[in-house]
């Protein structure tokens, strides 16, 4: 039987602020963390702005050998893996160590390290390259180094399903707990790669907005004037509970992680089919396995990445499973505000998930003027919304064809 | 600044130790925390810093703080 998995812990670095707690705050009264590129010269780039983490001392969580040596998608693992455990008033000691996991997802890895080394490479030698190169590029350092500084022995794994990389790895973590292999879970998604190499290439997709002249208003999903994605960094890391353990210590319990969904399109490397069918079912997977129906579902917090295909394919799909009911419901983008956090996005809006459900304030879609056509749902324009709600859904899709959708409901006392 | 100045201030800014740990005779591993990929990096910006090459198999050899400096003694760096 599926034992039952409960959030305890929340920890995040994202471009509107150093905390879940600022950031949460900036999300509900609609600020925007996009900006200029301050992190190489991008004007010979189409496009020069990006949601990027401001003013982290990561001095805070890990010793100056560290910071040079390790990506700072790992440095923002560590650090907001400190916050979830110390949120979660954890403690993971020898004894219970075995039964304590870590996957982390992200998209790409430790990319700047990899590019810095290049140039190492061809304007000088090899013998110039770091014994420090190879493991701060490979993506699973990022749960390494958090299993290292945790002592956590149990599962260890590391989504890289592009942006859906942080939402696969909280949905391995749940299984992880719910069939028994593990009864914590460090679980969530990083990235840190507003580089040359990605804002270039995903420029050369034509992914990314060039609204350069306006950054603030450039990530604007769901509206008419949409024209790409804001490439955005940082990490979000929830801690996941078996039931029974989070009672019986009496942790604070946020939520229920009570249902996961994921499928593939099988069509397309990059792009979503129209109407957006394997969408739709991961939704629905999510909402079985939970032992809902769609009418129970209040809030989607939307992959909503503010390109011409994905929010009109999102909201076909959202249209085609719930029916009357996708009028009712809420559905938001908080990209909107944060940009496109990659593998990291799955970790930080499952974490916006989750504060919806506490606070019942549903944070808003900024700069959606004017819904885009077929656009048609209610996506808490601009202001933010108070309503005590019971289920929140955490929608993302990755190139490859990814679809990887988390349901987290308000928490039940067994009875 | 004398050589084992030099050689010393580095170490205290590779392996994040105080200066007072480094006396001649501590070992990088034993006593300053190093492990082998440290020792690799270390010596790296010795030769950065020196401009000096030192072989695998010299590197080997290298245990203590004054091993390195009388490695580069011997390079005829003063």
């Amino acid at each position: 039987m599926k034992r039952r998995v409960v959030v305890t812990g929340l920890g995040a670095l994202t471009p509107l602020g150093n905390s879940v707690h600022q950031s949460w705050e900036s999300a509900v009264t609609g600020k925007s963390g996009i900006g200029p590129i301050t992190k190489f010269d991008s004007h010979s780039y189409k496009s020069q702005i990006a949601g990027e983490i401001k003013n982290f001392d990561p001095t805070q969580f890990v010793n100056k050998q560290e910071i040079r040596r390790y990506d700072d998608f790992i440095l923002y693992a560590l650090a907001a893996s400190e916050m979830a455990v110390a949120d979660a008033k954890l403690t993971i000691s020898p004894e219970f160590s075995e039964r304590a996991g870590v996957i982390i997802g992200s998209a790409i890895g430790g990319l700047s390290t990899l590019e810095e080394e290049f140039g190492n490479l061809f304007s000088d030698n090899p013998r110039k390259i770091s014994p420090f190169s190879v493991p701060a590029i490979l993506a699973n350092l990022a749960s390494g180094h958090v299993s290292i500084r945790f002592g956590a022995k149990g599962p260890i794994n590391c989504a890289v399903t592009a942006c859906a990389a942080g939402t696969s790895a909280i949905g391995d973590a749940y299984k992880a707990i719910a069939y028994g292999d593990a009864d914590v879970m460090i679980t969530g998604g990083t990235e840190a790669a507003i580089t040359q190499l990605a804002v270039g290439g995903f420029g050369a997709m034509r992914a990314l907005s060039v609204r350069n002249d306006d950054p603030q208003r450039a990530s604007r999903p769901f509206d008419k004037d949409r024209d790409g994605f804001v490439i955005g960094e940082g990490c979000g890391i929830i801690i996941l509970e078996e039931l029974s353990l989070a009672l019986d210590r009496g942790a604070r319990i946020y939520a229920e992680l009570a249902g996961y969904g994921c499928t593939s399109d099988a069509f397309h490397m990059a792009a979503p089919p129209p109407g957006h069918e394997g969408a739709a079912r991961s939704m629905k997977i999510a909402i079985k396995d939970a032992g809902l129906n769609p009418e129970d579902i209040d809030y989607i917090n939307a992959h909503g990445t503010s390109t011409p295909l994905n929010d009109l394919y999102e909201t076909q799909a959202i249209n085609f499973l719930f029916g009357e009911h996708a009028k009712k419901l809420m559905v938001s983008s908080t990209k909107s505000m944060t940009g496109h956090m990659l593998g990291a996005t799955g970790g930080v809006e499952a974490i916006f998930a989750i504060k919806a459900l506490q606070e019942g304030i549903i944070p808003p879609t900024i700069n959606l003027d004017n819904p885009g056509e077929g656009c048609n749902l209610d996506y808490v324009p601009k202001v933010a919304k108070s309503k005590e709600i019971n289920t929140a859904m955490s929608n993302t899709f990755g190139f490859g064809g990814v679809n990887a959708v988390l349901l987290f409901k308000k928490f039940n006392e067994p009875s | 600044m004398t050589l084992e100045e030099k050689v010393i201030k580095l170490v205290v800014e590779q392996l994040d130790v105080t200066k007072e740990q480094c006396v001649l005779e501590a070992s990088f591993i034993d006593d300053l925390g190093a492990d082998s990929l440290d020792i690799v990096e270390l010596l790296m910006e010795m030769e950065e810093a020196f401009g000096v090459e030192i072989a695998d198999e010299e590197l080997e050899k290298i245990v203590t703080i004054k091993d390195v400096i009388d490695f580069l003694k011997q390079k005829g760096i003063n």
